[in-house]
C-alpha cells in the first residue's frame, strides 16, 4: 500500500507560485527525504501534506483516503518541527500525551504509549521537567517522542536537525535512523543537508524552484544524475563544471567530473595551478585553477604534501564524466 | 554587569542621573502625601516641611470619609478600569491574533483602519459619543464608560500586540494544530501566555488615563451613584474656596489603587516562561 500519493500538487501564494505539478508517491515503511536548496519549496511541499497550508490545485492522498479538506489532526500524521515547538507551559509527560488527550484515547492507551517512548528516546529522567529545563539534543527527542506516541500514517520531519550542533546532529540522526528501523514507518524529512539526505533517505526527491528535479535512491541520484543541478547539488566537494573540456561536449554544455575521479598523472590532460589546499587528515582537497582559468576542486585520500602555486597536470577516467547540454540537461552520448 | 567593562565613574553616573530622575519624578506625590497630613495652615505656611507634632492633622481624611460617598467613587472607577482593561486586552489580543495569524483579503487595510484611532484622539467625537448614549440609555451607567475606554484602548493594543503575536513561533502554533487543538486553545494556552509581557505593558498604557479621566464621567456620568473619584474629589475644589486638606488627602487616596493594580501587572513584565519553548 502508499502511504502517501500526490497528484498534480501546485500551490501559490498570490501570484507567486511555490510548488509547480507535484507528482509523487510514498510507498509503506520508506523513508523519503525532500531535498533542496533553500526557498525550494521543500517546507511548503510538507506543510501541504500535514494540512498547515490548503494545495491550490490537486490531491493530497494519506493511506488510500483523500484528505484534501480534513484538518491536520485527523490526516494521522505527526510532524517534528525545526525549533521543537514543545509546549512552553506543559512538563514532558504532558507534551506526548496531549494529542492523545485530544482524540479522547483512553487513560490506560496514554500511559502505555508514553511510556513506550520514554524507554526507546531514553527520557526517563526527565518526564516531570518543563522544556526550558532541556537541553537542545534532549528536546528534540522530547518532539520526536510526540510524534510517536500518535502512531501515526506517515512521520513529518520539518528540518529537525538544523538548531542541533555538528556531534549532536550525529547522534540524532544515527537515531532517527535506528527509530525508522524499529517503527517501520513511513517517514518524509525535509532537509538541505545533503549529507543527512543521503545517509538516512530510502528515497531522495531533489526539489528546486517548486519542481521536483528527480527521484531516486541516493546512489542512483549520485551515480547518475539527471541534470547539472542535481549532480551539483548531491557531493561534497561538490561537482566540478568545466566548459572548456578535453573532451567533446555539446555546444554551450559542461563536462562534469566529481572531484574525487579526478587524480594527479603526469601528462594528464588538465593542466594548472593549485590555488589552495585544505587537509582534513583523512583526505585533502586541492583548489586548481586550469590553464582556461576554469576553478577546480580535487579530493585526494589520505595526506597529500602538494603546495599551493604548485603547477599540477590532472587526468580522469572518461566513464566517470557526465555531460550536460546548454540546457543543463544530461546527454548520454559516448564521450570522445 | 560584567567585570571587564565595569567603571566606576560609569556606574556613579548611571546611578545619579537614575536617582535624580526618580526624585524629580516623586517630588510631586510626596508634597501631595505630605500636606495632606497637615493643618490647612501649616499647608500655606511652610508646603515642603514634613508634618510634626503642631501640623499634623488629619482633618483631610475625616471631610473626605464623611462627607460624598467615597468608598462607592473608589468603586465605580475600580470597576471602569478593571472592566474596560479586561475588554482592551480580550478584544485587543484577539483581533491581534487574527491580523498576524490569517492570511485573508483585507488583511492589510484591516490593520490600518484599526490603527487609525490611536492618531485621531476619541474626544473629537464627544457630542456623538453622547447622542448614542442617550439613544441606548446608557447615560449614567458605567457601561457607558467602560464602551468608552474600550473604544479608546483598542486601536493601540491592537497595534502593540499584534506586533508580539507575529514574534510567537509559527511551528508552536502549527504543533497545536496537528495534535489537534481548536484556535481557540491555540490562542489562548499557547500564544497568550508568551505575550503576557505586551499584554502588561498595555494594560498599564490604558490604565493611568482610564483612572484619570475627567471629561468622560463629566459628561456621560455625573449621577452620584455612578461618579468616579476623580469626579466625585472635584466637589472639594470651588470657584471660590477650595477644601485643599481635602483634595489633597482624596488624590493620596486615588493612588492606592492605581498602584497596586501596577504591581500585578508589572509582575508579569518579567518574563521567563517564554524561554525554553522554542530556540
Amino acid at each position: 500500500m502508499t502511504a502517501l500519493t500526490l497528484t498534480n500538487v501546485c500551490k501559490s501564494f498570490g501570484s507567486v507560485e511555490v510548488l509547480k505539478d507535484i507528482n509523487l508517491t510514498v510507498e509503506e515503511g520508506e523513508f523519503v527525504v525532500f531535498v533542496g536548496p533553500s526557498g525550494c519549496g521543500k517546507s511548503t511541499l510538507l506543510r501541504v501534506i500535514a494540512g498547515l497550508e490548503d494545495a491550490t490545485k490537486g490531491t493530497v492522498n494519506i493511506g488510500g483516503t483523500v484528505v484534501n479538506s480534513i484538518p491536520p489532526a485527523k490526516r494521522g500524521i505527526a510532524m517534528v518541527f525545526q525549533s521543537y515547538a514543545l509546549y512552553p507551559h506543559l512538563s514532558v509527560r504532558d507534551n506526548m500525551a496531549l494529542g492523545l488527550k485530544q482524540e479522547k484515547q483512553p487513560k490506560s492507551v496514554i500511559e502505555e504509549r508514553v511510556s513506550k517512548a520514554v524507554q526507546m528516546l531514553d527520557l526517563g529522567a526527565y518526564i516531570d521537567r518543563r522544556p526550558s529545563d532541556l537541553s537542545g539534543g534532549q528536546r528534540q527527542r522530547v518532539a520526536i517522542g510526540r510524534a510517536i506516541v500518535r502512531e501515526p500514517k506517515l512521520f513529518l520531519f520539518d528540518e529537525p536537525l538544523s538548531n542541533l550542533d555538528a556531534a549532536l546532529r550525529m547522534n540524532t540522526r544515527i537515531e532517527i535512523a535506528e527509530l525508522h528501523r524499529k517503527l517501520s514507518a513511513s517517514m518524509i524529512y525535509v532537509t538541505h543537508d545533503q549529507t543527512e539526505a543521503m545517509t538516512l533517505a530510502d528515497k531522495i526527491v531533489v526539489l528546486r524552484d517548486g519542481r521536483v528535479e528527480q527521484v531516486g535512491s541516493p546512489m542512483e541520484l549520485y551515480n547518475n544524475p539527471a541534470n547539472q543541478f542535481v549532480a551539483g547539488f548531491l557531493g561534497s566537494p561538490a561537482m566540478n563544471f568545466l566548459s572548456k573540456a578535453p573532451l567533446s561536449i555539446p555546444k554551450n554544455g559542461a563536462l562534469g567530473i566529481r572531484p574525487e575521479h579526478l587524480r594527479a598523472t603526469k601528462g594528464g590532460r588538465i593542466k594548472g595551478t593549485v590555488t589552495h589546499v585544505e587537509r582534513l587528515g583523512g583526505d585533502t582537497n586541492l583548489l586548481v585553477s586550469t590553464a582556461q582559468k576554469e576553478a577546480l576542486t580535487v579530493r585526494i585520500f589520505g595526506q597529500d604534501e602538494t603546495r599551493v602555486g604548485e603547477e599540477i597536470e590532472l587526468d580522469f577516467d572518461d566513464h566517470a564524466a557526465f555531460a550536460f547540454d546548454h540546457e543543463k540537461q544530461r546527454v548520454f552520448a559516448d564521450h570522445g | 554587569m560584567n567585570a571587564a567593562r565595569q567603571n566606576r565613574f560609569n556606574t556613579v553616573a548611571a546611578h545619579g542621573a537614575l536617582i535624580l530622575y526618580t526624585l524629580i519624578a516623586l517630588f510631586p506625590v510626596f508634597v501631595i502625601v505630605i500636606n495632606s497630613f497637615k493643618t490647612r495652615k501649616a499647608i500655606f505656611r511652610e508646603p515642603l516641611a514634613l508634618p510634626n507634632a503642631d501640623s499634623f492633622s488629619l482633618i483631610g481624611y475625616e471631610t473626605v470619609l464623611k462627607q460624598g460617598d467615597f468608598f462607592l467613587y473608589f468603586q465605580n472607577s475600580m470597576i471602569v478600569t478593571v472592566g474596560s482593561l479586561f475588554l482592551i486586552l480580550l478584544f485587543g489580543a484577539m483581533a491581534a491574533f487574527a491580523l498576524a495569524e490569517y492570511r485573508f483579503k483585507g488583511n492589510l487595510v484591516m490593520g490600518l483602519y484599526l490603527a487609525l484611532g490611536i492618531m485621531i484622539p476619541i474626544r473629537i467625537g464627544t457630542v456623538a459619543i453622547l447622542e448614542m448614549m442617550v439613544q441606548t440609555g446608557l447615560v449614567n451607567t458605567l457601561w457607558a464608560l467602560i464602551l468608552v475606554y474600550t473604544a479608546q484602548g483598542l486601536p493601540l493594543a491592537v497595534f502593540i500586540l499584534s506586533e508580539f503575536m507575529r514574534q510567537v513561533s509559527d511551528d508552536l502554533k502549527n504543533a497545536g494544530r496537528i495534535d489537534g487543538l481548536s484556535e481557540y486553545r491555540i490562542f489562548f494556552r499557547l500564544v497568550l501566555p508568551l505575550v503576557r509581557p505586551a499584554m502588561a505593558t498595555v494594560a498599564v498604557f490604558n490604565m493611568i488615563p482610564i483612572w484619570n479621566d475627567l471629561w468622560f464621567p463629566l459628561i456621560l456620568a455625573p449621577a452620584e451613584e455612578v461618579k468616579t473619584l476623580t469626579l466625585g474629589s472635584q466637589v472639594f475644589i470651588g470657584q471660590f474656596v477650595t477644601d485643599w486638606n481635602a483634595v489633597l488627602s482624596a488624590l493620596s487616596l486615588a493612588i492606592l489603587p492605581v498602584m497596586a493594580l501596577y504591581v500585578i501587572f508589572s509582575r508579569q513584565l518579567i518574563r521567563g516562561i517564554t524561554s525554553g519553548a522554542v530556540k
